[in-house]
Formats: C-alpha cells, structure tokens, sequence
C-alpha cells in the first residue's frame, strides 16, 4: 500500500468518494421524493428538493387507475417461479460440471458461455414464432420457461464456482452410508452451500424482474403483463402522468434493492472470481 | 448482465489448461457407465432448456435473415439471399444506427473506465464504512436500464427536470435546455445516464483487481523511491492489465448490446438520434419485419465475434498474464 498519502490528497480523496455517492444516489433520491409529493405540487416551480408535505396520493392514483396491482402479481409469480426452476437445473448441471471429467465438458461450457455474449432479444422473432407453435405465447408460464431457459448459463457458471469450495468427500460419505446421488446432493452439499444458492436464486430473481423486452414480446392481453411491460406501455403514452409514473418505478425498484442488499456480497464474489483470480 | 468468468481459461478451455490453478478440494475423478447415467440425467434439463429456447431461435434466426418473413404479410417467405443485408446497407437509418451505436460505446466506456478507475484507486485504502459505501454505491446494479432510463428521462425533463433547474441555479445556462427533445442534446443526456450506471461496474471490477496485485511490489518501488504516479503506471497498471483488458472487452460488448436504458429514456427518438442498432433491431422486430431484423441481429453477432478475435489479439491478455 502507498503509505505517504498527504493531508491534500487525503481531503481530495475523501471529497472525491463523497461526490460519487451522491451523484449514485441522487437519481434515487429524485425518484423517491417525486413520487411522495402533491399530485398537484410536482410541476410546481420553484421546484422542491425535499418533501414538504408527505403525500400518499400518487400511490393511490396509480392503483386507482390502472391494474398496477395485477401487474405486481404477475412480476412476483414468473420471477419466483422461474428463478426457483433456473435455480434447481443449474445446481444439478453444476455439480456434476464441478465435480467430473467427461468429453464434451468443454462443449457445454462454451455453449453455456457463448450465451452471455449475445442478448437474449437477438432472436426476438424467431423466439415469438416457436412459442406460437407450442402454444405459449401470451402466457405467463411460457414467459416462465423463456427466463429459466435465460438464467441457467449465468446460474451454473455461478454454482459451479460455490460446488468448487466444498470438498467431495461430504457426499461421498453419504453415499458410503447409503444415500443416492440425488438425496446426497440436496440433504448434505445443498444445506452447505445455503448462502451461495441463496444468491443465485436472488440474482435470477432481479434478473427476471426487471427483463423488458421478452416481456413486452411475449405477452399481450393486459391481465399478463409485468411491471416493466407495463412501465413501458405508460412512457409511450404521449403525455406521461409522472406522478403515478414516479410511484410505479419506486414500487419496482424497491423490491430488488433490498434483495441485492442481501447478496451483494456473494454475487460480487460470483461475478469478480473469474476476471481476477488469475 | 453478461458479466461471466469467460475470461477464466479453464472455464472455456476445459482440462488442459497450462495455468496453474489450484485443484479444487473435491478433485475431478473418472466414473463408470453407471454413473454417466446419472450424471446425463442431471445435465438433461440445463441442456434441453438452453438448447430448445436459447440455441433453437438462434439457429432459426439465421435461416430467417435470408428469407422474406414479414409477420404483415406472411403470403410470400421466400428465399431472397442477400436482400435483407442489402436493403440494410442501403438504409440511412440503419447507417445512422451505426454511427450512433460507435458514438454510445466510445462515449460510454471512457468516462465509466477513467471514473471507475479513481474511484477504485480511492477504495484500496481500508477505511470506516468501505463497506458500506461499497454497498451503497452498488445499488444501480440491482435497477434494469429500463428504469435508469426512466429515472433519468424525469430528471432531464426539458421544463420541469431538476437537471435543468441545478444548471440554472448554478447559472451555467439561463433558460431550460430541451435535452431530450432537441437532436443536438438528446445522445448526450442519454450517455450521461448510461455513465452514471456503468462506473460503479468498473470501480468494483477494478478494485478487486487491485487488490490481487501483492503487496511486495509496492514495497520494492517504495525503497526504490518511486513516486505515486510512477507506481502507478509502473507497478499497479501493469499488474491488473489483464483484468482491465478483459473488463473493457466485456464492457463493450455489454454497452453496444443494451438498448433498455435507450428505450426507457427516449424511445430511440428525437428523430432517431439516439437509435442505436440493436434498438433499432428491437422496434423493427415489433413492426413485425423479422427478415429484416434477423439480418441486423445476423450482422450485431457477426461484428461482436470480430471484434473481440481482433481485440484478444491485440492485448493478448494471457501473454501478459505469465
């Protein structure tokens, strides 16, 4: 470490670090109050950079007047489930990827990781026609098999990294003493690894929730549709009624917040391991 | 996000790789065709979903890029070659999208890098609270670009945005600017967001570089008597040049491929001027002309693969890795 940091550079840095964390806040903070002001308050100029009244009311007006609520379910339900599924495949293709040796190990993996160079809206066409075919479009478990399908390569990439740092004689102990394969896996490596499955499930979670563009594709009546599908029907409205505006995107933002505040850590963890360990 | 480890040569190699990394605890062992059974069975779901709804639409994208396929008009959908490409390159618009995408990478990445990079630099010394500030200034990651764009298209609203207002306060302008309704402002508001979301990804990337480099060295150009910018450019950059070259590459070709915050912020509008490819891509397949769209998707993917053959090349990242 460079030990001779200056009284100056010392003030510059902790200036510097001060900005960047408001600058990063500020846009949340902005979001925030303007959704806890007076519908009538929020063109009112000059403008207000702290609430003065506190005011419920574009909460209110959003629910009143559109299915938010309907939209809310149906962003809880596909994430919930799809992570859930995303998790549970990628936690077997993990373990086995992390713990044996066979030919086309390498093919897989490159399949796995060739998908998170291209967007998964590149075959945004193609994509819709299959799910015609089989039936699944504007439906919400179609969409659900759709983001499991997204969320696995990332998800086992991940995995993979956490089966690494648990020794193999764990299960195999169990298995010695009569377990199967399957119930060694999920009754003694599973319970190890809680906190890197947990964070996995999480990363899926946010990732499903806040997906736009399959979202927007693959659903149209306006019982199926997410948050984001719905957000993105309110900004192409000609004039954008802010005030339930700012209170929808605080609605879907807080959830994920505070998901990634729980898991910050290990998806930081995941996601650095690879581009630094060299 | 497509932040992976593909940079990691025994993620894509596979066994014989010449880097020395540690085995993992559990060890790799050989199996029996009992096992294999087993062991297909738990791979089956992984494959069979990414290969049924990630790799088919790919394929069948490809076919579709060389065909006439309009969901408008699906009495004709034939082969017609090249037509598509070509259609393309003759546009003006889609040659706008491409210099507009050039614009939104180049601008994007060197501010993101060059502020990420101070801030890492300032994180490397401990301090009270490094670890919450780490986490606080982590949270635009759990927000889509859609909503960033959301948030921002708000806070650079031409008559009512708070930017303006702290501009005029600070009297740096003296009437409102129409950002993002004026063709001269509109890309530049749009990569001001896009910076905001992006530096926080270089300054964690790059401090856990840093803090990978070992200490010995910083101690051995101290008594060498180097000076805090000659350490800098002669021990902690080149250390971390692998990460840093990987990190930009996938930067790249992260920023080049996410369109959400464009969509959430301006639509691709004023005008189209802050249309970028794959944008544009995304409003053509909602117009329904798949053809056509599959042979920009066709295009994005073949750039992107080049691209990255010719930057490996250039940097080299495992030469300098030994």
């Amino acid at each position: 470490m460079i030990n001779d940091y200056s009284l100056a550079g010392r003030i510059a840095r902790i200036t510097g670090l001060g900005l960047c964390l408001v600058f990063t806040l500020f846009p949340l903070y902005w979001i925030l109050v303007t959704s806890f002001k007076d519908p009538g308050t929020i063109f009112a100029y000059p403008l207000r950079y702290w609430p003065t009244q506190f005011s419920l009311a574009n909460y209110q007006g959003l629910f009143e007047q559109s299915n938010f609520a309907i939209y809310l379910g149906n962003s809880l339900i596909v994430s919930t489930v799809a992570a859930a599924l995303a998790t549970v495949v990628s936690l077997l293709a993990a373990y086995v990827l992390a713990r044996f040796e066979f030919v086309s190990k390498g093919a897989v993996m490159g399949a796995f990781l060739v998908t998170q160079m291209i967007p998964g809206f590149i075959a945004l066409g193609s994509l819709y026609i299959l799910m015609t075919r089989m039936y699944l479009v504007d439906s919400r478990w179609g969409l659900v098999l759709v983001y499991v399908a997204v969320s696995i390569p990332l998800c086992t990439v991940m995995l993979r990294g956490f089966f690494e740092n648990v020794p193999a004689s764990l299960e195999e102990a169990a298995m010695v003493d009569g377990c199967s394969r399957l119930s060694a896996l999920f009754r003694v490596l599973v319970p190890v690894m809680t906190p890197g499955i947990a964070a996995s499930y999480i990363f899926n979670f946010v990732n499903c929730w806040n997906e736009l563009f399959l979202s927007v594709t693959l659903l149209n009546s306006d019982s199926n549709k997410t948050v984001p599908a719905a957000l993105n029907g309110f900004i192409s409205s000609f004039n954008i009624d802010w005030g339930s505006m700012s209170a929808a995107a605080v609605l879907s933002i807080v959830p994920t917040m505070i998901l990634f505040a729980f898991a910050s850590r290990y998806i930081v963890q995941g996601l650095t391991a690879g581009a630094v360990k060299e | 996000m497509s932040v992976t480890d593909t940079d990691r040569p025994t993620a894509t190699g596979g066994r014989s790789t010449p880097n020395p990394r540690p085995r993992p605890v559990g060890g790799r062992r050989p199996f029996t065709g009992r096992t294999a059974l087993v062991l297909l069975a738990f791979m089956l779901p992984a494959i069979v979903f990414v290969g049924l709804f990630t790799y088919y639409p790919l394929l069948s994208g490809i076919q579709m890029a060389f065909r006439n396929y309009n969901l408008n008009d699906l009495s004709d959908t034939s082969w017609v070659g090249l037509q598509n490409f070509r259609t393309l390159l003759d546009d003006e618009m889609f040659r706008g999208t491409v210099r507009n995408s050039v614009v939104w990478v180049v601008g994007s990445l060197v501010p993101q890098f060059l502020i990420g990079f101070t801030m890492a630099l300032w994180l490397r010394r401990r301090f009270r609270f490094r670890g919450a500030y780490q986490a606080l200034v982590f949270f635009p990651w759990a927000v889509s670009g859609f909503l960033i764009g959301i948030l921002f298209r708000w806070m650079f609203n031409g008559e009512f945005g708070v930017v303006n207002d702290l501009l005029m306060k600070a009297n740096l302008i003296d009437t409102p600017v129409p950002w993002l309704a004026d063709a001269k402002y509109a890309m530049f508001a749009v990569i001001v967001a896009n910076v905001w979301y992006g530096v926080t990804f270089f300054a964690i990337m790059i401090l856990a570089a840093l803090q990978s480099v070992p200490h010995e060295l910083y101690e051995a150009s101290a008594i060498d008597g180097a000076g805090k910018v000659r350490t800098l450019f002669s021990i902690t950059i080149p250390s971390i040049r692998t990460t840093l070259a990987l990190t930009v590459l996938l930067r790249v070709i992260w920023i080049f491929n996410s369109p959400e915050l464009i969509f959430g912020m301006t639509g691709g509008g004023p005008a189209n001027e802050t249309h970028i490819v794959t944008s544009y891509m995304i409003q053509v397949t909602q117009e329904g002309d798949y053809g056509r769209a599959s042979a920009m998707g066709v295009m994005v993917v073949f750039v992107l693969l080049l691209f990255a053959i010719f930057y490996l090349l250039a940097v080299r990242p495992k030469k300098a890795m030994r």
